[in-house]
C-alpha cells in the first residue's frame, strides 16, 4: 500500500515542511533538517502521536480546577476519548504535582497526572 | 516603612528567577511585590507544554514550570508580598503599595528590579468596528476563564491573529467542545511558531487565513457574528471579499504591550521599538540601581529566556549594592539592516564577552548573522532560518577598544 504526506515537523521551533512516502515497510522523508525530523515524520505516517493537557474539577480546593496532562504523548486516535474522560473526572483537594488523575487512560498504558498543587 | 535591598516587582517567571539570584548572589533582605493571589505570573493559566526545553531539558506545562521557582523561593528567605497592588515607584526607589492586610505600605529598596511583565493588545488597540456586544475577549482572558476559573466563553469562535497564545487557545476551545471556525491573520506569515500551527491548527483542520481581517462585530447585546475581509498589499480590506461569519466569541490574540506605567514614574530612557527600558549588559536601566528583565523588558517567546535574563538582572542588582558594578566605558550595540532590535542597548562595564539577543523584522531563509564593531566584521554566523516571531542570540568577543557594535541580517545566497 502507498501512501504520502505532507507535514510540519513540531519537535523544535525551526519547523521544517517534511514529505513523507511509505510504500509497505519502507519509508523516505525529505526536507528534514535533522534526524529528529526524520524520527517525528515515519511516527506521523505509522503512529502519531500527541501530548494532551487540559484540567480537571477539584472539590473543596481554593481552585475550581487543576491542570493535567499525559505523563507521555498517546496515539492521535485516542485524543477524543481522553479529554471526555477528562471532562468527567472529578478529585478531590489537596492535589499535587505528579498525582495520578487517571490511570491508565483509554487503554494507552499512560496515565494523566496534575501539573498543579491545589490546596 | 519596610527596608529592602532588593524589592523585585512581580512574582512571575521574571520576578521569581530575579529574586532567587539575587539572593543567592549575596543580596540580604530580598523582596517581592505580586498583585495576584499566588505566585507564578502568566505560567499558570498556560497548561499546555513546551515549556523549559532549554532550561530543564524536559517539557514541562507552564505551571510545572513556576513551581520549579515557586519552591525554591520558598525554602528561601526571600519575603513574598501577595494582593499587593504597586502604585508609584519613586526615583529614590521608594515603593508604594497597599494591601488589605497592612493597609498603605512604603518600601525602600537599595536596588529595584521590574518585572511586571505585559499585557495584551485589546480591541481598543485595533479599533474594529461595529458593536459593542459582550463575546469580544483577548485569546489571554479567554484562557483564564477556561483553565482557572472553569468558565466556557462561547460555542462558536473566530480567532483574530496568529499569535502563539491565539493558536494554543483554538485547540484548546476544540478540546472543550467548541467550534473553532478559522484563524484569521493580517500579515502574510504567523507570529506564532510553526509547531503550534501544526498541532493546533492542522490537527483539527482549522482553516489559518492569512492576509484577513475583521473589518466589523455584529451583535447587540451578544455577539452574533463579524465580517472578515481579505486585506491588500498595503493591509487595506479589500471590499469585494468582505464575507460574514456567524459566531458568538470572537478572540484576539494581536500582540503583546510591556506594562511599564510604573516605569513611567522613574523617568528612565525607553526603547521606541521593544516598548521597554533601555538597558545595559546588567540590564541595568538609565537609573542606577534600577534593573528590568522579562516581558516587561521586551516580549519573549520562550520562558528558558526570560528566567536567564532575570538571572542576570537578579545577579546584578546584588553587585549594584556592593558597588562592584564599575561604568567603564559606553559601547552602542545597534540595529543594523533587517534587525528589528537588541539587547543589551549598552555595554558598559569591562567584560570580554556577551550574548546578544535580537528579532529579525522579516523571516528569512537561509541566513547569515554578521556583526561588526565600528564598522569592522566580528562575527558570522549562518542559519537555517530567522523568523521574526523568535528571538535569536549570538555570542561575541568584545574589542578592547570598541565604541560601536553592530549586528545585521541577511539571506544567506
Amino acid at each position: 500500500m502507498k501512501k504520502e504526506m505532507e507535514m510540519t515537523c513540531i519537535v523544535c521551533p525551526v519547523g521544517c515542511v517534511m514529505h513523507a512516502e511509505m510504500d509497505g515497510e519502507n519509508i523516505q522523508v525529505t526536507g528534514n533538517g535533522c534526524k529528529r525530523g526524520y524520527t517525528y515524520a515515519v511516527n506521523e505516517m505509522t503512529n502519531p502521536t500527541r501530548m494532551v493537557t487540559s484540567s480537571v474539577l477539584v472539590k473543596g480546593g481554593d481552585m475550581p480546577l487543576v491542570s493535567v496532562k499525559t505523563k507521555e504523548a498517546v496515539p492521535k486516535g485516542k485524543i477524543d476519548e481522553i479529554v471526555s474522560l477528562i471532562k468527567q473526572a472529578e478529585v478531590k483537594a489537596p492535589v499535587n504535582i505528579g498525582d495520578v488523575i487517571i490511570k491508565n487512560a483509554a487503554g494507552t498504558n499512560v496515565d494523566v497526572i496534575a501539573t498543579r498543587n491545589v490546596g | 516603612m519596610i527596608k529592602v535591598d532588593v524589592a523585585v516587582i512581580g512574582g512571575g517567571p521574571a520576578g521569581l528567577a530575579a529574586a532567587l539570584s539575587a539572593r543567592e548572589n549575596g543580596a540580604e533582605k530580598v523582596l517581592i511585590i505580586e498583585r495576584d493571589a499566588r505566585l507564578g505570573g502568566i505560567l499558570s493559566q498556560c497548561i499546555h507544554n513546551g515549556f523549559g526545553l532549554h532550561m530543564f531539558n524536559e517539557e514541562l506545562t507552564g505551571p510545572e514550570y513556576a513551581d520549579r521557582y515557586i519552591r525554591r523561593v520558598e525554602q528561601s528567605d526571600i519575603e513574598v508580598m501577595l494582593n499587593t497592588m504597586v502604585l508609584e515607584v519613586t526615583r529614590s526607589k521608594t515603593i508604594h503599595c497597599i494591601n488589605s492586610d497592612r493597609g498603605y505600605i512604603t518600601v525602600e529598596a537599595g536596588a529595584l528590579i521590574l518585572a511586571m511583565g505585559c499585557r495584551e493588545r485589546t480591541r481598543g488597540a485595533l479599533n474594529i468596528a461595529g458593536d459593542r456586544p459582550s463575546g469580544v475577549y483577548t485569546a489571554g482572558s479567554a484562557q483564564y476563564m477556561v483553565n482557572m476559573q472553569n468558565f466556557m466563553p462561547g460555542r462558536k469562535v473566530v480567532i483574530l491573529g496568529s499569535g502563539d497564545i491565539g493558536l494554543i487557545m483554538a485547540r484548546r476551545m476544540t478540546w472543550e467542545g467548541a467550534e473553532v471556525k478559522m484563524v484569521c491573520e493580517l500579515m502574510n506569515y504567523s507570529a506564532g511558531l510553526n509547531r503550534n500551527i501544526a498541532q493546533c491548527l492542522v490537527d483539527y483542520d482549522i482553516p489559518l487565513k492569512f492576509n484577513h481581517t475583521v473589518v466589523k462585530i455584529h451583535g447587540r447585546s451578544r455577539l452574533e457574528g463579524v465580517t472578515i475581509a481579505k486585506v491588500d498589499e498595503k493591509l487595506k480590506p479589500i471590499k469585494e471579499s468582505f464575507e460574514y461569519v456567524e459566531c458568538d466569541t470572537l478572540l484576539l490574540s494581536v500582540g503583546l504591550i510591556p506594562e511599564n506605567e510604573l516605569t513611567d514614574n522613574l523617568q528612565v530612557d525607553m526603547n521606541p521599538v521593544t516598548k521597554g527600558a533601555v538597558v545595559d549588559e546588567t540590564r541595568q536601566t538609565s537609573l542606577e540601581g534600577v534593573f528590568a528583565c522579562g516581558n516587561v523588558l521586551h516580549v519573549h517567546d520562550l520562558v528558558d529566556n526570560v528566567s536567564k535574563e532575570a538571572d542576570i538582572a537578579g545577579r546584578n542588582a546584588a553587585q549594584y549594592l556592593k558597588n562592584s558594578i564599575e561604568r567603564t566605558r559606553e559601547i552602542k550595540v545597534k540595529s543594523g539592516e533587517n534587525i528589528r532590535y537588541t539587547l543589551p542597548n549598552y555595554i558598559r562595564t569591562d567584560i570580554d564577552k556577551l550574548d546578544i539577543y535580537y528579532r529579525v523584522t522579516k523571516t528569512i531563509k537561509p541566513a547569515v548573522v554578521d556583526v561588526y564593531a565600528d564598522g569592522v566584521k566580528l562575527k558570522s554566523k549562518k542559519l537555517l532560518v530567522l523568523n521574526p516571531g523568535e528571538m535569536e542570540t549570538i555570542n561575541i568577543d568584545i574589542p578592547v577598544d570598541a565604541r560601536e557594535i553592530s549586528v545585521e541580517a541577511r539571506e544567506n545566497i
